[in-house]
């Protein structure tokens, strides 16, 4: 089985150096491109090959480039960035290339910035990452060093600057048009679309944010090709995936694996199945934004396609698993109080909405439910739904909540019912500030 | 005031973007970085120097939640609350903190060493429950490792 991404990542052992990357052939699609492919060719490839936004929304790579103004009278400069923010609760995939492989990272960003024309690049990463940041700094120092960044890239007449920037917290951060706010030293309050960040994005030139998985697909893709790449998959969606799993498993973990590997070989060949006392109730397929899949799904291949049928999204295929002992009330007590939290307070019915269900879901929690709470609830997930709100922040918190209201509405009843939490106190959700 | 090697730092960051009011944020991690926090002299010092409104400046400082415009202890423990730890049962770790240093979240043990915080997901799910140190992660915690850990901060 191949893994593209990952072959070059030992956990545990320091990232390749610049030397030992070229030696296993890293760099070349750098070389290939510069001399042989013109910025069209590479949009071409990668919109041919089926790369899709592996941040989340599942855009086509390619597709998203072509809305790029190019040719002598577009705007300069362009800009690439690379969202390594990864706040996403439940989320740890870009952690694993970002320190394992700094090096394969730069060289896909120098692969779109050279496919749109870009002469200045970041990498705007969330200050957790230390380790990352430190490898990423060493790689950029020898990057430079070797001629693959700065002035006239290899003689070819292409130039690229390329910082790192690290954020100070708030998830925010990670929808790209309020990640450029951030870039810019302002509050990270999403913008306005259209226009849309490919016209007028950081300090208003045409920009570009691609997630760091995205970004590492692509040297693989120029040196390999289209057909190659949706080889990879199982399924209709190309390539491989980095699925993740965390809860109450054997073997919690990440791994390379093909597109479309279903849900059951991820938990029972991977994670190596339930731990022993505890039974799988349901899962939130790719972080704390997405709709809860429960055991029917079970041989629902992980892909855009396939879960986005079965109700819910693939995100950034990070699973979360919610097992027989932990109460599904306090599960959505504790990503309501996150968002909540978390909302920049720029739009109404975020700002005020997310608290008031978060309060609710307190009142369940401590015995004081009442059943039209479960009504208030049901009303917020169509409130805080699709179009009525500034960002997809709120609508995203409603995800699991609605399918939480849909699959373990019973839990709900029962905690209004018995006036109290039916799984163990020390399970109910407590929220400190 | 800001000091000349401040003042320097500032300017680098300021050469990278178009306008100094660009580059505030990277002022605010470079005072913080000295003091330990951004103190309301230190905000109308950058404000100055990148010309912006201290009101301004501070709407954004205070929207991002690791600047600090609280004074902090000499170190600063970010514990995460998010799903997975809470799943992994992180509460077992909160409330050891609790008790050894006799502070709740938000607050600053009495020798000053340590200030406590929540902290939404440090992305290290598959080895929750975790948190951090200054720069220090540490994953897959039990309450028993947690008086050794402290014990390296003084």
């Amino acid at each position: 089985m191949e893994k593209p991404l990952t072959q070059h990542i030992v956990p545990g052992r320091a990232p390749l150096s610049l030397k030992e990357y070229e030696k296993v052939g890293g760099y070349q699609s750098v070389r290939k491109i510069l001399k042989e492919m013109p910025p069209a060719d590479v949009q071409n490839l990668v919109k041919a090959s089926d790369l899709r936004g592996r941040g989340g929304a599942g855009f086509n790579t390619g597709l998203k480039w072509s809305f790029v103004p190019m040719g002598p009278e577009a705007a300069k400069p362009k800009y690439l960035v690379a969202n390594a923010d990864e706040m996403e609760p439940g989320t740890f995939k870009d952690r694993v290339l970002l320190e394992g492989n700094p090096h394969q990272l730069i060289e896909g960003m120098i692969v779109a910035a050279y496919a749109i024309d870009a002469s200045i690049s970041y990498i705007f990463m969330r200050w957790a990452y230390k380790v990352a940041a430190r490898e990423i700094i060493k790689a950029l120092d020898e990057a430079y060093e070797a001629g693959y960044l700065g002035e006239n890239i290899l003689g070819s007449g292409f130039s690229l600057d390329m910082h790192l920037h690290t954020g100070v917290g708030r998830y925010m951060c990670g929808e790209e048009t309020a990640l450029l706010n951030a870039l810019e030293g302002k509050r990270a309050n999403p913008r306005a679309k259209p226009p849309f960040p490919q016209v007028s994005g950081l300090f208003g030139k045409p920009t570009i944010v691609n997630n760091v998985e995205t970004l590492c697909c692509l040297p693989h893709i120029i040196n390999n090709g289209a057909e190659w790449f949706k080889g990879l998959s199982k399924t209709q969606d190309a390539g491989t995936k980095l699925y993740g799993i965390s809860g109450r498993v054997k073997m919690p973990g990440c791994w390379e694996l093909p597109m479309g590997t279903t849900i059951r070989e991820l938990i029972e060949e991977h994670g190596g199945g339930m731990q022993d006392g505890y039974l799988f109730k349901g899962l939130l397929p790719g972080g704390a934004s997405t709709d809860f899949l429960v055991e029917e799904h079970m041989d629902v291949p992980m892909d855009y396609t396939s879960i986005q049928a079965a109700g819910s999204r693939m995100g950034t295929g990070t699973m979360i698993i919610l097992d027989d002992q932990t109460c599904p009330v306090g599960f959505v007590h504790n990503l309501q109080h996150f968002f909540a939290q978390e909302s920049c307070g720029f739009c109404t019915p975020c700002r005020e909405g997310l608290p008031w269900v978060e309060k609710i879901l307190l009142a369940l929690d401590r015995g004081e439910g009442k059943p039209e709470h479960l009504l208030t609830l049901d009303f917020h997930t169509k409130y805080l739904g699709p179009g009525n709100t500034f960002c997809a922040l709120a609508p995203g918190a409603m995800e699991p909540l609605q399918s939480a209201l849909k699959y373990f509405r019973e839990d709900f009843e029962r905690h209004i019912h018995e006036h109290h939490c039916p799984w163990s106190k020390a399970k109910v959700w407590q929220p400190s500030i | 005031m800001l000091t000349t090697e401040e003042k320097h730092k500032i300017d680098h960051e300021i050469s990278l973007v178009p306008s100094p009011k660009n580059a505030c944020i990277e002022a605010l991690k470079i005072v913080q970085n000295s003091h330990g926090w951004v103190s309301d002299e230190s905000l109308k010092d950058v404000a100055d120097y990148v010309g912006m409104s201290p009101a301004e400046l501070d709407s954004v400082a205070t929207f991002y939640n690791l600047i600090f415009r609280r004074p902090v202890g000499r170190h600063v423990i970010l514990v995460c609350d998010s799903i997975s730890c809470w799943v992994m049962g992180y509460e077992s770790i909160r409330d050891r903190l609790y008790e050894k240093l006799n502070i709740q979240y938000g607050q600053t043990s009495e020798d000053g060493r340590f200030t406590l915080l929540p902290n939404c997901c440090l992305g290290t799910c598959d080895r929750a429950p975790a948190l951090m140190i200054d720069n220090d992660l540490y994953r897959d915690l039990t309450v028993e490792q947690l008086d050794e850990i402290l014990e390296k901060y003084t």
